[in-house]
């Protein structure tokens, strides 16, 4: 598909003058621009730090008269979902739990697998890719009830262990994907001649082609941790109340209807739960840009 | 097997791979197509609390467009779609056509623009709801200004309410679209532009007329991209408005979610997913066939 | 009797779907032969020899080698060395690591592999890298690691898929040169998949010339350039390629418009009359004193002269039809130049039109 990793050389023409009017124009926009992605960070931001008498007073907009981190801790470990008040530090504690395994497991099942349609062909194979395919295309509401009753008959339904069994099947079809094209994309003399050296279909797969896939794990490391720490649907839909997810117990924090509405402490909340997506972020570049690039088809 | 003579059994031949791929075709012939096709069955029953066959034909499918709130959810999605394929497509193209003009700093411009995608729809949608909150928020900075007659409350409107889950949507997806344009445009041959510029053709035809019929490809395959995720819109609404105001803002993802889960309405959920799915294979239908159908003739 | 061959293909067919990529193929390799498999792209010749190796199966037909059939073999059974024309080194092991990965695989005692990857090592003077990365080599040294990488295991039957096409000129060259060497040495049996006529016509005891999934003709350098069994071998060997005519044979006459050519002197395999291809290769036709005693003269203009130093083509029309000549490097002739040239039926090559075959 799209191969978003070569942004080496621009191509509109070159710029003249550091001041001229078309750069002026052009910068010019881009700040603006950059202004509307950036203020809601920084309101989100600003508002977590300020106390509750100082929001009511003042805009969003201005920075905190006297910060405070008491929205904070308040979030982290205080706040109420109408269940219990102990906070966020379950959900993230139940995401971190939910997203680890998760992203192994269905790492590893994808990777073999692409692995087994790049290089080990057999036949049929194409046709449960191409509904594999497809279902990456379905609506996942479709496929919630079915789901359930799956999970009910393995006796998973509301645990931990069907969830991270829901993440791997959702997440197998673009996974599979960009395992099968980048092992496809390797040469294929490499594999043929591992073969004439008596490697076996798990041999060629740990001493040959992991080695040199690194890079495509890492992708789908990101690709994986930010999807499923983002999740929210298949969260509420397949877990309990003591298991849900951070982005869920985020959402019955702010908007439970119990109570004075603490903004502070639901914008700390809300950057909490941001927080680990953003992280990887700034911190993966390109590679993030790679995987997103990839996953963009999972919707 | 070891002798070499005499052909392995089929079944047996290429083993490692076949048991690698079970956990496909698990997913692929029981979640995904036994999954899609029981629901499509299941649609015409009337199942409630508990899925059961008791057939009923096409009453599900009558009752759901008879329903506001399902016709409501339609008209939401038809909107937020529309504009949302345009203003992603649009905005997402200038900001990637503005990067490519050889500036400085790319790569923070470029990391501004998309950082939002990183971050949830639940998040996303808390945080337009803090900006868009009427006695706080955008219009109140406003209205202090001195305009004090100036409205602007989505999320307290019925009628603007879709166009503020618009606004954060956008916020959130259009730097994805910028960057899947921006290598679209870095994939289009150097020599182009240095033909055009011999030519004494201007930069914007140079785009409108060369450019972007080159990037037809990368339009199609983004097109499918929003589209498939507008349909799937689910948390966004979640987060932000609830619905609200009353269901000025359901969507059918929603509405699937509610019937069936808060409301025990299997067989409605049933009928609005298929209709979900309908909607879905009209645009992926016609996309496959021109992205896969012709490479086979090649 | 099969002890002598090396390797036998009995009627071998490899389809995908409804495209028969190979046909019915019947293939005897000798012991210790240098057998060429030659053919443009999409002929089947690097499939025929990814079949001998195992790596692809076959739809019907067997495949034997020293005497064993090997049809359903893995490839690591059947006693073969292969060598691929990108080298396929492995990039994260070291010289050493690739050299000795498939003995590792056949669990080859750890002394035993050290003392064949030294050897090896010694007879393609590559001792200096063992401890390098693939990334750290030239194209050469690479490409001689690879065969390496054959050489170790210790087998009959070396298969090589166009093992040179990606070295520049010169160092294709050198390395053609060492490959006959160490064939010499090691009397293996090889088979070499190339399209490249220079590297057929020097390594080759026999060439396997295929086109369409089908050998075309199979015979000694010598056979298939001079006595090409076919129009498509004697078009595709050669360069410039040979002469073509298009006439008529009439009482040991050929005759194309005003040409007339007696055949008194041509080696007829089988007695034909009616439409034929004359076909003569540019070096057998002689230009000005030299043409004074050939078979048949012709007075042509030369169009265009094309000096390569060692020798000079000359581009001329016969009957309208585009018709080269080689001459000697020192030769004085240019374009403008009417020219008197000739040649002999003994060397030409006369192709029946309706089936194409050589007569």
């Amino acid at each position: 598909m799209v191969d978003a990793t070569h942004f080496d050389g621009a191509h509109g023409p070159k710029p003249t003058r550091a001041f001229s009017r078309r750069n002026i124009f052009l910068y010019g926009t881009l700040i603006v621009v950059a202004f509307y992605y950036l203020i809601p960070l920084y309101v989100m931001v600003v508002t977590s730090l300020k106390g509750m008498p100082e929001i009511r007073m003042g805009n969003i907009f201005a920075p905190p008269v006297e910060i405070t981190f008491e929205p904070w801790v308040k979030a982290w470990s205080e706040a109420c979902t109408g269940l219990n008040c102990d906070g966020l530090s379950r959900g993230f504690w139940n995401s971190v739990r939910i997203t680890v395994p998760s992203v192994l497991v269905s790492i590893l099942i994808a990777s073999v697998n692409g692995y087994a349609l790049a290089n080990w062909r057999f036949k049929g194979a194409d046709v449960f890719f191409t509904i594999l395919i497809f279902g990456a295309f379905i609506p996942y509401q479709v496929m919630l009830y079915p789901m359930v009753i799956l999970l009910r008959e393995m006796g998973i339904y509301g645990t931990l262990t069907g969830l991270v069994v829901v993440h791997t099947i959702f997440g197998m079809p673009i996974l599979t994907l960009l395992f099968r094209n980048y092992f496809t994309s390797l040469p294929e003399e490499l594999f043929k001649a591992a073969r004439v050296d008596g490697a076996g279909f798990w041999g060629i797969y740990f001493q040959i082609m992991l080695p040199m896939s690194l890079p495509i794990f890492v992708v789908a490391m990101i690709l994986q941790v930010t999807g499923i720490w983002n999740d929210f649907l298949f969260g509420v839909v397949y877990t309990k109340p003591d298991i849900y997810p951070m982005t869920v117990q985020l959402n019955n924090i702010v908007n439970s209807v119990q109570g004075v509405k603490e903004y502070n402490v639901n914008m700390a909340a809300t950057i909490l739960t941001g927080l680990v997506p953003l992280t990887i972020y700034f911190v993966s570049g390109r590679l993030f840009v790679r995987g997103i690039a990839a996953g963009a088809v999972k919707g | 097997m070891a002798t070499g003579a005499t052909k392995p059994f089929g079944l047996f031949r290429n083993m490692s791979a076949k048991i690698a791929a079970i956990p496909m075709i698990f997913a692929a012939m029981v979640v995904f197509f036994g999954g899609t096709i029981w629901t499509v069955v299941y649609s015409f029953t009337d199942s409630k609390l508990l899925p059961r066959t008791n057939w009923v034909g096409f009453e599900q499918y009558e009752r759901l467009w008879g329903t506001n709130r399902w016709l409501i959810s339609i008209e939401n999605l038809m909107i937020y779609g529309v504009c949302s394929l345009f203003f992603s497509l649009v905005i997402g193209f200038l900001l990637a056509a503005l990067l490519d003009q050889k500036i400085r700093f790319e790569n923070t411009f470029r990391t501004i623009f998309l950082y939002p995608f990183a971050l949830s729809f639940i998040v996303t949608g808390l945080i337009w709801q803090w900006l868009l909150n009427p006695e706080f928020g955008i219009q109140s900075i406003i209205r202090d200004l001195g305009w004090t007659s100036f409205a602007f409350d989505p999320l307290y409107n019925q009628d603007i309410v879709i166009y503020g889950v618009l606004v954060a949507g956008l916020w959130q997806g259009t730097g994805l679209i910028m960057v899947l344009m921006l290598a679209g445009l870095r994939g289009i041959d150097q020599d182009i532009w240095k033909a055009s510029r011999v030519d004494g053709i201007p930069s914007w035809k140079t785009y409108l007329f060369i450019v972007i019929p080159m990037m037809r490809p990368v339009f199609i395959t983004t097109l499918v991209i929003i589209a498939s995720g507008i349909v799937k819109v689910f948390d966004l609404v979640v987060a932000q408005t609830s619905g609200g105001p009353g269901i000025a803002s359901e969507v059918p993802a929603k509405f699937v979610y509610d019937t069936m889960f808060l409301r025990q309405n299997l067989g409605q959920g049933f009928a609005a997913s298929t209709m979900m799915l309908l909607a879905v294979l009209i645009v992926i239908i016609p996309w496959a066939y021109l992205e896969f159908g012709g490479k086979k003739r090649g | 009797m099969s002890n002598t061959h090396s390797v036998e293909i009995k009627n071998l067919t490899l389809s995908f779907g409804a495209v028969d990529v190979l046909k019915k193929l019947d293939l005897t390799i000798g012991q210790g032969e240098f057998l060429v498999l030659l053919g443009s792209s999409g002929c089947g010749k690097s499939t025929l020899l990814n079949c001998i190796a195992g790596l692809l199966d076959v739809t019907a037909g067997q495949v034997w080698i020293n005497g064993k059939n090997v049809t359903w073999a893995e490839p690591s059974e059947r006693g073969i060395g292969m060598v691929f024309q990108s080298y396929a080194l492995y990039p994260q092991m070291t010289v050493e690591g690739n050299m000795s990965f498939g003995l590792k695989n056949a669990k080859v005692p750890k002394p035993e592999i050290k003392k064949r990857v030294a050897h090896a090592a010694d007879v393609l003077q590559i001792e200096p890298l063992l401890n390098r990365k693939p990334s750290a080599l030239s194209g050469g040294q690479r490409q001689r690691v690879a065969i390496g990488r054959a050489l170790v295991r210790d087998v009959d039957v070396f298969l090589f898929d166009e093992p040179l096409s990606n070295l520049d000129a010169k160092l294709r060259a050198d390395l053609r040169i060492e490959l006959k060497q160490l064939h010499a040495r090691l009397k293996n049996t090889m088979i070499y998949v190339t399209h490249d006529q220079i590297e057929a016509m020097t390594l080759a005891d026999r060439i396997a010339v295929m086109k369409d999934g089908l050998i075309q003709q199979l015979g000694s350098p010598d056979e298939v350039y001079n006595k090409p069994e076919n129009l498509y071998v004697a078009d595709f060997i050669g360069s410039p390629s040979m002469n073509l005519l298009e006439g008529v044979i009439e009482d040991q006459f050929f005759k194309a418009g005003d040409l007339s050519v007696p055949l008194a002197g041509y080696d007829f395999s089988r007695q034909a009359n009616g439409a034929a291809w004359f076909g003569i290769r540019p070096e057998h036709v002689s230009l000005g004193s030299e043409a004074e005693s050939t078979d048949v003269k012709l007075n042509v203009k030369v169009e265009v002269v094309e000096a390569l130093g060692s020798d000079t083509l000359a581009l001329t029309e016969v009957n309208g039809t585009r018709f080269w000549l080689r001459t000697s490097g020192q030769s004085k002739i240019s374009a403008g130049d009417a020219v008197t040239i000739g040649f002999n039926a003994a060397e030409a090559s006369l192709f029946d039109k309706k089936d194409e075959k050589r007569l």
